[in-house]
């Protein structure tokens, strides 16, 4: 209940700082709010400065030269146009190219001279000459596509992963490798994310399918990001804008020492030879600085300024030093807790989305699962998970494998004009779902599946 | 055990589900001394479940085996007791990022039918959200009301045994998500922004027809409801084998070395074992299915704004 209190003022206001997403008609944009920051948004400088202290869901309106944002109040009247007057169909309506009376030029100085969008609409309307020979629905049409040009509403949006797998979808699906958000969703619900539970996660989805998978567990529990290269990508992530709690709950774990982990060699190396190499490190730097300052100092010890520098410098480099040390500190226990955590192979779950070939992936990763657990493999082509499933058929350890996609369709609900939307999306990526079963302990493989209750399973199919 | 906490080991009056091969699942509650019947044989429930791990293999008295797993929403989706029409998992999904339910999401829902969806919802808004369901239909109200008791979720929702229609959801300005799956929708949509909260949320409406749709929308629009779109997402499960083609047959060909380099798949050519004469090339695809669910029904979502 606190809990529910505390999210409810939170989403009350913009502050400064916070993660926001914003809408325009179906663009989505993520920002942060800065204050003086421009945006560039739908090509559109903007400053976010009059949104702050403004609620979640607001809408404004992008002023011309200034590029200030105006609350604009709701009202619903505004589109009523004044007198209804309609054609019947379109037999007497030429293409001739002059039915715009306004040039472009015209339109321009409308602009420049800081006229409204819903002003320049009813400018175009008027000096339009087949509007009103159009049928009331190609009128509405004709309105519809000026809103979209001249007005320029911009809403501003708390950030979830509704709001973020459509923007990164329409925006950059590359960066996802294509995932399409209601696969993501197939992904959430099939792995059954939710709060308490401990979940491994490996993905290249710019940090997308971990927020999303955070924001299911809601604070609760652990996810235990597993990162090629370097560090964690965590972008999209971010982008959710977490309250700090949720950031305990988060660790990570580098993939190449899977193996050392798997083979219990990882605690001896990070314990041992990693404490080693950070003494050495620290000596290294340390002990070239110490002596070339001794010998310079020596040197002009007669100029005391110097002296002063080289001392402030030394002490610079010590404090850096220091800094270094502690974030070395802090990332060894980062990559212990997160190792103690995987070791236990107890993980409730397990989400893989990437660009790597999911095969190794999957049955690496799995070693780290519970008996019972539901795990769940993206791809955005369908031969490597191909290639997944018939590899855990022959190993075994799991079951109710399945391979599948899913087809999503808009549909246009207009009075008489209902109809699935013209344009739809080609593909959004496969996924490989099972559920993890004990290996057997004593009995090998082999005569489980030359044995009797084998054949009834053969016989069943 | 329960619907919304994972548990390792199997405790009287747990629901399990016994999984007995492709496709072929039951669920059945634990207790102390009973057997249960499988196509394997039996399951003695004091000896082979309980206290065992979840995800196990237990062998039945005719010596065939099974896997017992931990309950989940989407396993109890395919194994529930239908007592209406229900909502499948593919649905499930996108209605939950849809509607962005979240631990702490309070939910308004109508009708509870089976508990499908219901399940699904309660499992992601624990452990601090509340799910408001109301069932105008009393015996399926009551069912209901205890298959959450038994699966211990009872203290997440609250069952009205009401008409939405008519006397809405029981509850005014709690909720973040309102779900509705009954047949004249439209009636309900007043009801339903009454049980938002003043910051507004989110709306879903599931309906098979069109006609549906297209009254749900005017009303939507009427009643001030924003970004209303209206969606539909079919499954498509691949069948993983491998497949065997048979290459053709041009005769014999006259100094042929170089063709045969150029055109040999080598890695993939398997020799002819039932006719001499033909050699073929297998290969691992999938196939679609021969049949499968075309439309469930349409999904319209909407935003409430704030008041």
């Amino acid at each position: 209940m606190a809990d529910s209190v505390v999210d409810s003022d939170v989403e009350c206001g913009i502050n400064e700082g916070d993660y926001v997403v914003l809408k325009r008609g179906d663009v989505y944009k993520s920002v942060q709010v800065e204050k003086s920051k421009k945006i560039i948004f739908e090509k559109q400088w903007i400053f976010l400065n009059a949104a702050i202290g403004e609620l979640y869901g607001s809408t404004f309106e992008v002023d011309t030269g200034g590029k200030l944002n105006i609350r604009k109040p709701r009202n619903t009247e505004d589109d009523a146009t004044e007198a209804k007057e309609a054609g019947q169909d379109n037999r007497h309506i030429m293409d001739d190219g002059k039915s715009q009376k306004l040039t472009r030029d015209d339109i321009e100085s409308l602009k420049e001279q800081g006229m409204k969008g819903q002003e320049i609409i009813q400018q175009l309307i008027n000096n339009s000459t087949t509007f009103r020979d159009k049928t009331e629905f190609a009128q509405e049409k004709y309105i519809k596509k000026k809103k979209k040009k001249y007005e320029s509403n911009i809403t501003i949006l708390k950030p979830t992963s509704r709001i973020l797998a459509r923007m990164y979808h329409g925006r950059e699906p590359g960066k996802v490798c294509h995932l399409r958000y209601d696969t993501l969703a197939q992904m959430l619900t099939l792995g059954n994310i939710h709060a308490g539970s401990k979940i491994i996660v490996f993905e290249t989805c710019a940090g997308l399918v971990l927020g999303s998978v955070m924001e299911r567990m809601g604070g609760h529990g652990s996810v235990i990001q597993m990162y090629p290269g370097g560090g964690p990508v965590r972008a999209g992530m971010e982008s959710f804008g977490f309250p700090s709690h949720f950031h305990d709950t988060l660790h990570e774990f580098p993939l190449c020492k899977v193996n050392a982990l798997l083979s219990g060699t990882l605690n001896v190396d990070e314990k041992e030879t990693d404490s080693a190499n950070n003494g050495q490190s620290e000596e290294q730097p340390a002990a070239p600085s110490s002596g070339s300052s001794e010998s310079q100092s020596m040197e002009g010890s007669t100029d005391s300024a110097e002296a002063k520098k080289l001392e402030e410098r030394l002490k610079l480099r010590e404090q850096k030093a220091q800094e270094k040390r502690v974030k070395m500190e802090e990332k060894r226990k980062r990559l212990a807790a997160a190792a103690a955590l995987l070791e236990g192979r107890n993980a409730d779950g397990l989400v893989i989305a990437s660009r790597f070939h999911p095969c190794s992936l999957l049955l690496g990763l799995l070693k780290f699962v519970a008996p019972s657990r539901p795990f769940v493999v993206y791809c955005q082509y369908r031969e490597p998970l191909i290639e997944c499933y018939t590899k855990l058929r022959e190993q075994g350890g799991a079951i109710n494998l399945k391979l599948t996609d899913s087809w999503l369709r808009h549909y246009q609900v207009l009075p008489n004009r209902t109809h699935p939307v013209l344009l739809m999306s080609g593909g959004g990526g496969y996924l490989l779902s099972g559920i993890t079963v004990s290996a057997d302990a004593a009995t090998s493989g082999a005569p489980r599946k030359t044995g009797e209750p084998a054949a009834k399973r053969i016989k069943l199919d | 055990m329960s619907f919304v906490e994972y548990s390792d080991l199997i405790q009287e009056g747990d629901v399990v589900i016994i999984f007995l091969g492709h496709d072929s699942m039951m669920p059945i509650k634990v207790e102390s001394g009973a057997q249960t019947q499988t196509r394997y044989g039996a399951i003695r429930h004091s000896t082979d479940l309980i206290g065992r791990r979840f995800g196990s293999k237990v062998t039945c008295s005719k010596g065939g085996w099974v896997y017992v797993l931990h309950p989940t929403p989407e396993l109890w989706t395919v194994n529930l007791p239908h007592r209406t029409q229900i909502l499948y998992t593919t649905d499930i999904a996108n209605i939950t990022l849809m509607l962005d339910l979240k631990p702490g999401s309070v939910v308004c829902e109508s009708g509870t039918g089976s508990g499908s969806l219901s399940h699904a919802i309660l499992r992601t808004i624990a452990p601090n959200g509340h799910l408001h369901t109301v069932e105008f239909h009393a015996q399926r109200a009551e069912k209901a009301a205890q298959e959450f008791t038994d699966h211990k979720v009872g203290h997440l929702v609250t069952v009205r045994n009401q008409d939405v229609c008519k006397d809405g959801f029981g509850v005014v300005g709690v909720a973040d998500a309102v779900f509705l799956d009954i047949p004249s929708p439209w009636e309900a949509i007043m009801h339903a922004k009454k049980a938002f909260k003043r910051r507004g949320g989110r709306l879903c409406s599931f309906s098979p027809c069109i006609e549906q749709v297209q009254r749900t929308c005017e009303s939507l629009l009427d009643h001030g409801f924003e970004e209303i779109c209206t969606l539909e997402v079919l499954q498509r499960v691949h069948d993983v084998r491998s497949v065997t083609l048979t290459l053709p047959d041009f005769g014999p060909e006259e100094g042929g070395t170089v063709t045969k380099l150029t055109s040999d798949p080598a890695p993939v050519e398997v020799p002819p074992t039932a006719n001499p004469s033909y050699s073929s090339v297998t290969c691992k695809t999938t196939t679609p299915p021969r049949e499968m669910a075309g439309h469930t029904g349409y999904l319209t979502f909407a935003t409430k704004p704030r008041v």
